[in-house]
């Protein structure tokens, strides 16, 4: 099985298969990407990182990724500095940077621009995020958490709480998980349940997701309990903003239900939903979670790139 | 008592019955007719009939239809039949068959698709699922609940 020259716009580009050849080959990352051993894998290879709307985590892990292994890194983190505002259409800024890279990850607030991109570059296309659609190696990295934190997926008990309609990181997560056969518990406010179409998803991969809004019980025999931003703009009145907030907070009171080697993890950035006393408990993992972007970032640049 | 003919037969030409009743010029702006041709086109809406209630019938003059470029309007006219006319005669006759893609002629109804932005793509939709229709956007994934409402 080769992963050369082939774009990730969705998890759903890849195989089970694929999906456990990036994480196997992301344990192995580890220490080159904490600098503790030297590898040039990718030396005289050039990434073009084009991000349109701002991030920090997974630009800066990219870009770390390909340094670490010997690469170069072009492109830009702000679109208004380049000739976007001149009016040249994205599909020209890709066939641009396919011409100077060997590699092309990319960030755009609309959704299926990554797709796009892959149809006009040559080069391998990687999405770091498109819109409120898909952001698979978020997925990937998520999922390698879970792998080194608990052994296996299959069988984990994974709560997925917060914002499910808009979040963009749980869609791709609910399936991935599916397809590796973990229990799946939907904990949500009822305006901001898990979309028709992914629960479906789900049962077509032989998982039947609960849905529920009782966090307390939900997390009582869970592994793994994955929690996500609730934006203050998905309500119209502040004050159910400020009741559903308060029933979904992470601290340490409401872990007092749950198992002792439960993982608590958080895509970041956090805003207030999980109480900074966590970050000292063993539960705690997703400051491992945002390091575990960059050898899975390694990872999968070193397989698209056939090094 | 004789059948009343609405509109003549032809010679030569193709014949598209059984349509959605109230869907033929959709149809017709689907097949790209009259634009570019000078044939001779017919068109009978809300007809009646005995397996639909009520049915379109297109009737185009002297232009023998590909079956692929009908097979697009599929999405509005599952039922159709289309008729291949030679010499008043019905010398070739199929259904409709929906296309695995269907290409520059559903609109995303996500706003936010790239698809709808001024990029030098066409719309693209992959079918899911045939009966009932179910299509995904290429793009953004995105499967539009009314399909009719989107056509371009």
């Amino acid at each position: 099985m080769s992963l050369k020259g082939k774009d990730i716009v969705s998890i759903r580009d890849l195989s089970k298969g694929e999906i456990l050849e990036i994480l196997n080959h992301a344990k192995e990352m580890i220490p080159v990407a904490k600098g503790e051993r030297k590898l040039k894998l990718l030396e005289g290879k050039i990434l073009a990182s084009l991000f349109f709307e701002p991030s920090t985590r997974t630009r800066l892990s990219f870009e770390t990724a390909m340094h670490r292994l010997g690469g170069s890194v072009i492109g830009f983190a702000d679109p208004s500095m380049t000739s976007l505002r001149k009016g040249e259409n994205i599909a020209d800024t890709i066939r641009m940077a396919d011409a100077y890279s060997d590699v092309i990850v990319i960030r755009h607030p609309k959704e299926g621009t990554a797709r796009m991109a892959a149809e006009f570059a040559e080069a391998p296309v990687i999405n770091a995020g498109d819109g409120a659609g898909r952001h698979p190696t978020q997925c990937l990295l998520d999922l390698f958490t879970i792998l080194m934190e608990k052994g296996k997926l299959e069988g984990m008990k994974v709560v997925l709480l917060g914002d499910l309609k808009y979040g963009r990181t749980v869609h791709s997560l609910a399936y991935a998980l599916a397809l590796f056969g973990a229990e799946l518990v939907f904990v949500s406010p009822e305006s901001l349940r898990m979309p028709k179409e992914i629960v479906e998803d789900c049962i077509e991969l032989g998982v039947e997701p609960v849905s529920t809004t009782d966090l307390e019980k939900a997390i009582r025999d869970a592994d793994v309990l994955y929690v996500t931003r609730i934006q203050k703009e998905r309500f119209p009145d502040p004050t159910e903003y400020s009741r559903v907030i308060g029933s979904y907070k992470v601290d340490m009171n409401l872990l007092k239900h749950a198992k002792e080697d439960l993982i608590v993890m958080h895509p970041l950035p956090r805003i207030d939903e999980i109480s900074p006393e966590v970050d000292k408990t063993r539960h705690a993992v997703y400051f491992k979670q945002a390091f575990n972007g960059v050898p899975v970032r390694m990872s999968i640049l070193s397989k698209v790139l056939g090094g | 008592m004789k059948k009343e003919l609405k509109i003549p037969r032809i010679k030569d030409g193709t014949v598209i019955d059984h349509i959605t009743a109230g869907q033929a010029l959709k149809v017709l702006r689907i097949l790209g007719i009259p634009e570019g041709t000078k044939s001779i086109v017919s068109v009978a809406m809300y007809v009646k009939s005995k397996k639909m209630g009520k049915k379109d019938i297109v009737k185009v003059e002297n232009r023998e239809l590909d079956p692929e470029e009908v097979n697009k309007i599929a999405l509005i006219a599952p039922k159709a039949t289309i008729n291949i006319i030679r010499d008043y005669k019905v010398a070739k006759k199929f259904r409709v068959h929906i296309p695995d893609e269907i290409v520059g002629i559903v609109r995303c109804p996500n706003p936010n698709c790239i698809s709808n932005s001024e990029e030098p793509i066409e719309s693209r939709f992959v079918v899911v699922r045939r009966d009932p229709l179910v299509i995904k956007c290429y793009y953004c994934e995105r499967k539009p609940d009314n399909i009719a409402d989107n056509i371009i």
